[in-house]
């Protein structure tokens, strides 16, 4: 039911972990639903250096995490704020259908970590 | 890669000696029973044999077996066949909170239509409190519908203390006991039932084909019209080949039932074992009380993880499991029996379900018991939830997603 990709994300996930110095920090989903995903920013000079996730959840959370954090790496952060849950489903080749609501988080935890980041450069 | 398969609660492998009697009813003894030639009377023999079968195994006489597609359509027919001969009496149903679907989504159908259902809760451990059961009986209930043992947990019901309930307070009593035959002795006198289902694929028969218990005297509504076959309880031309492979799947069930009972325990209680003692931050998923359990299932919730990755990861390793996480239901909501046992949303989503069969083997098992904790740590590490202080322990409040 998973894309080759969505497999390679899974198995091998690229980014996992935290970031210790984190400035920009943004979690979203929830236990209910069964997904949860935390996203750690490095930025400097407006621009994503390092992004590390950690989640909870199925495989398609898991890949999407993961994907995002490839896309968001080396981007300023209103080019990763125009990053949508969409783009990083195509860029995994598609999840399937039940999974485009409840597991495709991915891009909104980044924009959490986003917002975070600016509250605290504001 | 050796595949391991642990999910013979979803379905089990056709035993060969079943498939070898099966294979003459496709194109030699073709004939349809209920005709009267030669091509007819060859295979309406096989049929009556089959149902001695499937009697003797449960106790039962054999015109009190009716054949069915599937243990859904058994439990459909149990309930709706048995509204109508019983509509002066009343219109109130009591059944449990953690039913198979097949009886769960019935009973809410029919309070759309106007009948009283009662969900009885389960404890923590998933067990019922039977004086529940004689609260809930009012003088309009006409059945009581409580499952042999649960497909999620293995948990075992008290279904001749229940069919002693039943008859102090005279009231209809099935049992879906698609998990239970088979695996544990199934008498349906000492348990005063009045129906009883049976699924063919749990026990080594093909998919497609099950049975219905029906006491003799029971009145039915015909569930489907046509035809007179089944003593007119079940229209349709019969499936003989499958009727066949139940037949001889429940003859086996029957002189093996106490060898593969001791086998199959050592197993799972060798996984429990292991899981247990080598996996921290773990919950049973069920009772504790192994005698009260079928011999062949283990449920367990892993913290911190998210049961769909975790399948996924064991399936890489061959190993085939099944979990009450939403991602695999194709709901946004973990499984009801889990609701319905107060277990806490993430632990929920994270229950895992090893089911084991005959065939299961030691080093199967301890390929598992090599594989699972560096897998479930693995998990571990990526997740949020993990070494964060929350803890792992049940919810107080019971603020689970449920679906009753």
């Amino acid at each position: 039911m998973y894309t080759d990709k969505v497999m390679d994300h899974f198995t091998n996930p690229r980014n996992v972990g935290e970031i210790e110095n984190a400035n920009g920090v943004g979690e979203v989903g929830n236990a209910s639903c069964g997904d949860i995903m935390k996203i750690f920013l490095k930025v400097e000079d407006n621009i994503i250096q390092d992004v590390k996730f950690k989640t909870f959840g199925c495989g398609a959370a898991i890949a999407t995490s993961s994907m995002v954090t490839e896309m968001a790496i080396g981007k300023t952060i209103d080019e990763a704020l125009e990053l949508s849950n969409q783009a990083v489903a195509e860029a995994l080749d598609g999840l399937p259908a039940q999974k485009m609501h409840c597991s495709n988080l991915a891009a909104d935890a980044l924009h959490e970590a986003i917002k975070n980041y600016k509250a605290g450069n504001g | 890669m050796n595949q391991i398969y642990l999910d013979y609660n979803a379905t089990s492998p056709v035993r060969p000696e079943v498939l070898e009697v099966m294979l003459p009813f496709y194109m030699e003894q073709f004939g349809n029973p209920s005709s009267v030639h030669w091509a007819g009377r060859q295979v309406s023999g096989a049929l009556e044999k089959a149902r001695e079968q499937v009697a003797s195994l449960i106790n039962a006489s054999p015109a009190e077996i009716v054949f069915v597609s599937c243990g859904s359509e058994g439990d459909n027919m149990a309930i709706k066949g048995s509204l109508d001969p019983l509509k002066e009496k009343g219109n109130h149903i009591i059944t449990t909170a953690v039913e198979h679907p097949a009886v769960l989504e019935t009973c809410e159908a029919l309070e759309k239509d106007g009948y009283e259902v009662t969900y009885l809760p389960v404890s923590k451990d998933g067990q019922l409190d039977l004086a529940d059961l004689e609260k809930a009986i009012t003088d309009k209930t006409i059945l009581i519908s409580i499952m042999w043992a649960n497909n999620e947990t293995g948990n075992l019901y008290p279904i001749e203390e229940i069919g002693k309930i039943a008859k102090k307070y005279n009231i209809r009593f099935h049992t879906d006991a698609v998990q239970a035959v088979g695996k544990i002795p199934v008498d349906v006198q000492k348990a005063n039932l009045d129906l009883l289902v049976i699924s063919g694929h749990k026990i080594g028969a093909p998919k497609g084909v099950g049975a219905i218990y029906i006491r003799r005297g029971t009145r039915m509504k015909s569930f489907m019209h046509g035809g007179h076959q089944e003593r007119n309880r079940r229209a349709g031309t019969q499936n003989v080949a499958g009727i066949v492979g139940l037949g001889k799947a429940c003859e086996m069930a029957a002189s093996e039932q106490k060898d593969y009972y001791k086998r199959v325990r050592a197993m799972r209680d060798r996984l429990e074992d292991g899981v247990l003692s080598q996996v921290p931050d773990i919950k049973l998923n069920g009772t504790p009380d192994r005698d009260d359990r079928l011999p062949n299932t283990l449920n367990v919730s892993f913290a911190y993880i998210e049961g769909e990755s975790l399948l996924l990861n064991l399936d890489m390793f061959g190993i085939a499991a099944s979990s009450g996480s939403a991602c695999t239901s194709g709901s946004l909501e973990p499984s009801h029996v889990m609701g319905a046992m107060c277990v806490e949303v993430t632990l929920a989503h994270s229950s895992t379900r090893f089911s084991l069969g005959p065939e299961t083997t030691e080093e199967e098992i301890d390929k598992v018991l090599e594989v699972l904790p560096a897998t479930v740590q693995r998990l571990r590490d990526m997740s949020p939830l993990y070494n964060c202080g929350k803890t792992a322990e049940g919810c107080e409040t019971c603020e689970t997603v449920r679906r009753i």
